[in-house]
């Protein structure tokens, strides 16, 4: 699988994930802003994470969503995570 | 952009509630008359928000020895027991606290918050995990912030979720640090302290229960769920306040572990800090004793959380699964609660209005924290008020298709 073709699978669960939080639906790419676009407050976005270390099977410290801003910020750390396991 | 910019959706938010009512953010009591009634707005209001589960506030030996530690010792330490000395009282409170639990070693803190940013910094470092519950208080993951160890959340009193993600960590290396509380403050909800004991047992990992709101009033000589599920030995760390059934300031830890002595010299949120003022140490040191003496206290409050849960389900309130000092109704929205919880503060009964992120779920709480001191009377009024404010809000059936109480 191309590169991109993973990143686009990995923000299509990424989008799953909102939604199974927030509760509704949402149209992402990878340079949506979490905060702005989605207004997804801290606590949401930790739930968010818990989502994705499941679908992942990863373990994503909170520390490292100090940097996250965009949909492509959390692929990317999704990305490092799982190369790294 | 302007410094304060960023926090407009906040700023938006917060006119919105006090163009609503009062300000539940920053009520503004006249006179405080008991641990449960207090004057605001020139009115006599039913406190029920207030975290003085056993109601020691006004307890006269406690405010005698208050009076006699600021004539004797002075109003205030003006430093840090690390620079400036620690009082007599400092070290007699240390001393008591390791004696009612049973342990070895017990450090005191300024505040609550202040011991869990001290304790969780510094018993955990880089390349250690800690593996927190997903509902923790604000200042559990503040204290995770202010350390280096990597924190992973599990889903809020899941054993099965907490064991799974442990395992994901698989071999890699550090040690593993399990954070639990005991009644967790929203909800009221307890623990599931038997099956994370067994788990902690299980993986080789610390594990540390915050008592702050089961102080008093979980187990049997009131030292928390930890002795209420019987798993004391499992728990190598407890932390706790002074503020909520001592009735007083202040945070501490107590453990069994060796070289406990260097967490002083290393707990920056212990050794930057004026530690606490003589009063409040011989205040919290006398509740301790009385809290200890007079068991019917922890009797009184669990009998008046039951009443007031079960008058509260009874009306087809949403509340948490079982009944506990702190008593919780979920509201469908924040317009519902803000006029809910202005109704019950113009009928006389004042409680905490919680709003999402600060609640699970991101439902709005209204939040009540039953004391040993309120009478029936005035929980039933309570309950009254509720069933009045509940019907002219269409959320309770009217009172003749009511069941009565």
């Amino acid at each position: 699988m191309s590169q991109s073709a993973v990143t686009d699978l990995t923000v299509h669960q990424i989008q799953q994930a909102v939604e199974l939080v927030l509760g509704r639906s949402v149209t992402i790419d990878r340079d949506t802003d979490i905060a702005r676009d989605l207004a997804v407050d801290s606590l949401a976005l930790m739930n968010i994470v818990m989502e994705l270390e499941d679908a992942f099977d990863v373990s994503m410290p909170l520390d490292r969503l100090a940097t996250v801003q965009t949909i492509g910020d959390l692929a990317d750390i999704i990305s490092s995570l799982r190369q790294a396991a | 952009m302007a410094l304060f910019d960023r926090y407009l959706p906040q700023v938006e938010a917060y006119q919105s509630i006090r163009a609503f009512g009062a300000d539940p953010f920053s009520m503004r009591f006249d006179a405080i008359l008991s641990p449960t009634e207090a004057e605001y707005g020139g009115r006599r209001v039913i406190l029920l928000g207030t975290n003085n589960y056993l109601g020691l506030t006004f307890d006269p030996a406690c405010i005698e020895a208050s009076v006699e530690a600021t004539r004797t010792w002075g109003t205030g330490t003006t430093g840090s027991r690390i620079a400036n000395g620690s009082f007599d009282g400092h070290l007699t409170m240390e001393t008591a606290l390791a004696a009612f639990y049973g342990r070895k070693h017990a450090m005191v803190f300024t505040t609550g918050y202040q011991a869990n940013l001290g304790v969780l910094s510094s018993l955990v470092g880089r390349g250690d995990h800690l593996i927190l519950d997903a509902d923790s208080h604000a200042s559990i993951y503040d204290g995770a912030r202010l350390g280096h160890a990597e924190v992973i959340r599990f889903r809020h009193n899941d054993p099965e979720d907490l064991a799974k993600r442990l395992r994901r960590l698989g071999d890699a290396p550090g040690n593993r640090m399990i954070v639990v509380e005991g009644i967790y403050s929203m909800m009221g909800d307890v623990a599931p302290l038997r099956e994370i004991a067994a788990i902690k047992r299980e993986t080789g990992a610390y594990l540390m229960v915050d008592e702050a709101h089961s102080l008093g009033v979980l187990g049997a000589t009131g030292r928390g769920l930890a002795e209420a599920a019987g798993v004391e030995d499992d728990v190598d760390f407890i932390v706790g306040t002074f503020s909520k059934s001592l009735g007083g300031i202040g945070g501490y830890l107590v453990s069994d572990i060796a070289d406990f002595d260097v967490l002083r010299v290393v707990s920056r949120p212990y050794m930057f800090t004026a530690s606490l003022p003589p009063a409040v140490v011989a205040s919290t040191l006398k509740a301790l004793e009385r809290m200890q003496a007079e068991p019917g206290l922890r009797s009184k409050l669990a009998a008046n959380s039951q009443r007031l849960f079960d008058g509260l389900n009874a009306m087809g309130f949403t509340t948490g699964a079982t009944a506990s000092p702190i008593v919780a109704v979920a509201m469908s929205d924040t317009a519902e609660a803000l006029a809910f919880w202005n109704s019950l503060l113009a009928q006389g009964v004042y409680l905490n209005l919680a709003l999402p992120p600060a609640t699970p779920d991101s439902r709005p709480l209204l939040r009540s924290s039953v004391s040993a001191a309120h009478s029936f009377d005035q929980i039933d009024a309570v309950l009254d008020a509720f069933a009045t404010v509940g019907r002219s809000m269409n959320l309770v059936a009217p009172a003749a298709q009511r069941t009565s109480r």
